[in-house]
C-alpha cells in the first residue's frame, strides 16, 4: 500500500540515489572547470556526509510521526495576510523619518561599494579585473544572507507581545523577516547594475539567470533563520556570538579579495562554506559568463534544503516552547 | 456532533517556576554543574474537562489564580495544552487583551489591516469594513495618529472593534466590558448581547456573579486549576459565593 509516509520516504531515497549517481559521475561531463579540481572533490566529500545525515534527519523526523502531523497546521493560505503586511511593516519602518526614504536601500550599497573599492582596489589591484562588480556580486549575497539570519534570529523573541496574546503560526516571524530582507536584495541588485553599466562590464547572456543563485541563498538563509530563531529563544547570548560568527564568514568568503590569495593547501576548505559556493555560482553567471555544472547546482541545492530541513524541523519541534521561555 | 462547539478533554498545563530565570548559555553551564536546574513544577491547570454547546454562553468563573486564563489562552491556541487536548468547532475570536499585536509606530488606519491579517481576515476584506470599524470606535479624527500617542481607552476601543468587526462562531471574552467610559460600555454590551442572539457560542469570564447570572445557562467553577462544580449557572453560582 502506497501511504502518504512511504511515498516520502521513497521520494527521499530517489533523491539520494540521484545525488549519488551524480558523484560518480566523470567532472568533464558533468561540466565543471579543472581549475576547480580540488574544491570539488572536498565538497563532494562534504556534500556526501550531509546527504547522509539529512535523510537521518529525515528518518528522524518520520519516526517522530506526531510531530509530522502537526506540520499539516502550516495553515498558510490564512496567513498569508499577514506574512505581507508584516514585510510591508518591515519595509515601511526600516527608512521611516528619514528624509531620503526609500532610496537609502539603493544608496547603501552603493556607498559601500564605493568605499570598500577604494580600499581593497588598492590592494590587489592586479589580480581583480573589474573590482566594483566582483565585490559587489559577493557583497550582495553575502549581506543578504547575514542581514536576513541575524534579523530573523531575533524576531520571535520580538514578536513577544504577540504571542504571548493571540495566536498566530511562529514561522511567520523569521519568514518575514527574510522576505523583507529579500526585497532589500532587490534594491541592492538595481545598485549592482547600475555599477555594472558604469563600468562598461562585458554583458553575458547568463546573466539572466541571476536569480537561481539568489534562490538557493533564499532557502539557504530561511533554514539558517528558522534555526536561530528557535534557538535565540533558548540562549540569548546566541545573538552576541553570531555577530562574531557573521564577521568570520565574512572574511573566509572571498568577497573582497582574490581567491588565489588563499593558501593551496586551505584552498578545498572553501568548498564547505555554502555562501562561497552561492557567491560563487553568482560571479561565474555575472563575470565569466559560464553556467555553473550540474555538480555545483546539486552542492547548492543541497545545503540549501539541509539548511531548510533542519531549520524547520528544530523550529517545528521546538515551538511551543517559546511562549515558556520569552 | 455537530451541536458542540468547544470540547476540552483532560486538559492540564504545567510551568516551570524557577526562582531566578536562566538567561544565558554562561549561566546555564555554571547551574547545571552547580546542579541547581531544578524546577518546580506548578500545575495551573488539572484535568479540566468539559464541552460547550453550540450557541450557548458559557461562564467560566473562580477566584484569581484558579487558571481562568490559562485556560481561555488554551482554548484561543496562544498556549498548548502539556496533556489533553481541545476541539473547536467553528471560528474563533478572542477577545483577551484587546489591541495585542498593536505596532506603536503606526497608526490606526495601519494597526488595522496588520490586526485584521492576525485574525486571517485578507487585506481587501478589512478594506471593506474599514468604516464601520472606525465608526464604531468613534476614532476618525485619529486615523493617520501613531497608536502610542493613543491613550488606553482608544487603545481598547480599536482592539474591540476591530476583533468584532466580524462575525465568529465562537468568542471568547475576558472582563472586557470594561473598555472605555460607560457609553462605549453600553455599546459593547449592545454588541456582545446582538452577536448572542445571533448565535455565537460565548465564553465569559468575569468576577461579577450579577453578569454571569443574567448572561449565562451554564458555567464551571475552577479552584486552583481543578474543576469544582460545573452545570447549571445558579447552582455554580451558588458554590463559588459560599467561597
Amino acid at each position: 500500500m502506497l501511504t502518504k509516509k512511504r511515498l516520502a520516504l521513497l521520494t527521499i531515497f530517489m533523491t539520494m540515489a540521484c545525488f549519488v549517481l551524480l558523484l560518480f559521475l566523470p567532472d568533464s561531463i558533468a561540466g565543471e572547470r579543472r581549475a576547480e579540481g580540488k574544491i570539488i572533490f572536498f565538497s563532494k566529500i562534504g556534500f556526501l556526509s550531509v546527504c547522509i545525515a539529512v535523510t537521518i534527519a529525515m528518518i528522524l523526523i518520520l519516526l517522530f510521526k506526531r510531530e509530522f502531523v502537526r506540520w499539516q497546521t502550516f495553515s498558510f493560505g490564512r496567513y498569508k495576510y499577514l506574512l505581507f503586511n508584516l514585510v510591508k511593516r518591515d519595509f515601511v519602518s526600516r527608512y521611516r523619518k528619514s528624509i531620503l526614504g526609500v532610496l537609502w536601500s539603493l544608496l547603501n550599497p552603493l556607498l559601500t561599494m564605493l568605499v570598500m573599492t577604494m580600499v581593497f582596489s588598492l590592494l590587489f589591484k592586479d589580480t581583480i579585473k573589474n573590482f566594483p562588480v566582483y565585490m559587489l556580486s559577493g557583497q550582495i549575497i553575502y549581506l543578504f544572507f547575514s542581514e536576513s539570519t541575524t534579523r530573523a534570529m531575533g524576531s520571535v523573541i520580538a514578536g513577544e507581545g504577540i504571542i504571548k496574546k493571540v495566536y498566530v503560526p511562529k514561522y511567520i516571524f523569521p519568514v518575514s523577516n527574510v522576505l523583507s530582507s529579500l526585497t532589500n536584495l532587490g534594491f541592492s541588485l538595481l545598485a549592482f547594475l547600475f555599477v555594472f553599466l558604469v563600468t562598461r562590464a562585458p554583458f553575458y547572456w547568463t546573466m539572466l539567470l541571476i536569480p537561481i543563485p539568489i534562490i538557493y541563498t533564499f532557502i539557504f538563509s530561511l533554514g539558517i533563520a528558522m534555526l536561530l530563531s528557535a534557538m535565540a529563544v533558548f540562549f540569548r547570548d546566541l545573538t552576541y556570538l553570531y555577530g562574531v560568527f557573521c564577521m568570520l564568514l565574512m572574511y573566509l568568503s572571498a568577497i573582497f579579495y582574490p581567491i588565489s590569495t588563499i593558501p593551496e593547501k586551505y584552498m578545498p576548505f572553501m568548498g564547505l562554506n555554502p555562501i562561497y559556493q552561492y557567491i560563487d555560482y553568482f560571479r561565474n553567471l555575472v563575470l565569466v559568463g559560464e553556467i555553473p555544472g550540474l555538480w555545483k547546482n546539486a552542492v547548492c541545492i543541497g545545503f540549501a534544503l539541509i539548511a531548510l530541513c533542519c531549520g524547520v524541523y528544530v523550529f517545528m519541534t521546538k515551538q511551543d516552547k517559546y511562549i515558556l521561555h520569552l | 456532533m455537530d451541536q458542540i462547539a468547544v470540547s476540552v478533554s483532560g486538559v492540564s498545563m504545567m510551568f516551570n517556576l524557577s526562582k531566578d530565570k536562566i538567561k544565558g548559555l554562561k549561566e546555564y553551564v555554571v547551574k547545571a554543574l552547580k546542579r541547581q536546574l531544578f524546577f518546580e513544577e506548578f500545575w495551573a491547570l488539572k484535568n479540566v474537562s468539559f464541552t460547550v454547546n453550540k450557541g450557548e454562553v458559557f461562564g467560566v468563573m473562580g477566584l484569581n489564580g484558579a487558571g481562568k486564563s490559562t485556560l481561555l489562552k488554551i482554548i484561543a491556541g496562544v498556549f498548548r495544552p502539556t496533556k489533553g487536548s481541545v476541539v473547536l468547532n467553528g471560528e474563533l475570536t478572542p477577545l483577551l487583551e484587546l489591541g495585542a499585536g498593536f505596532d506603536p509606530e503606526f497608526s490606526a488606519k495601519d494597526n488595522i489591516f496588520i490586526n485584521g491579517a492576525m485574525f486571517g481576515h485578507p487585506t481587501s476584506y478589512m478594506a471593506a469594513k474599514y468604516s464601520e470599524i472606525m465608526d464604531f470606535a468613534e476614532l476618525w479624527e485619529f486615523e493617520h495618529v501613531a497608536v502610542k500617542n493613543f491613550s488606553s481607552g482608544m487603545v481598547g476601543r480599536l482592539g474591540f472593534a476591530i476583533a468584532t468587526s466580524v462575525q465568529p462562531d465562537i468568542l471568547i471574552v475576558d472582563e472586557i466590558l470594561g473598555v472605555g467610559d460607560y457609553k462605549f460600555q453600553a455599546k459593547c454590551e449592545e454588541r456582545i448581547h446582538n452577536m448572542i442572539s445571533g448565535g455565537v457560542t460565548v465564553l465569559l469570564v468575569s468576577h461579577n456573579i450579577k453578569t454571569i447570572k443574567e448572561m449565562c445557562s451554564r458555567a464551571v467553577l475552577l479552584k486552583k486549576g481543578e474543576v469544582v462544580c460545573l452545570g447549571d449557572v445558579d447552582e455554580v453560582c451558588r458554590v463559588y459565593g459560599e467561597g
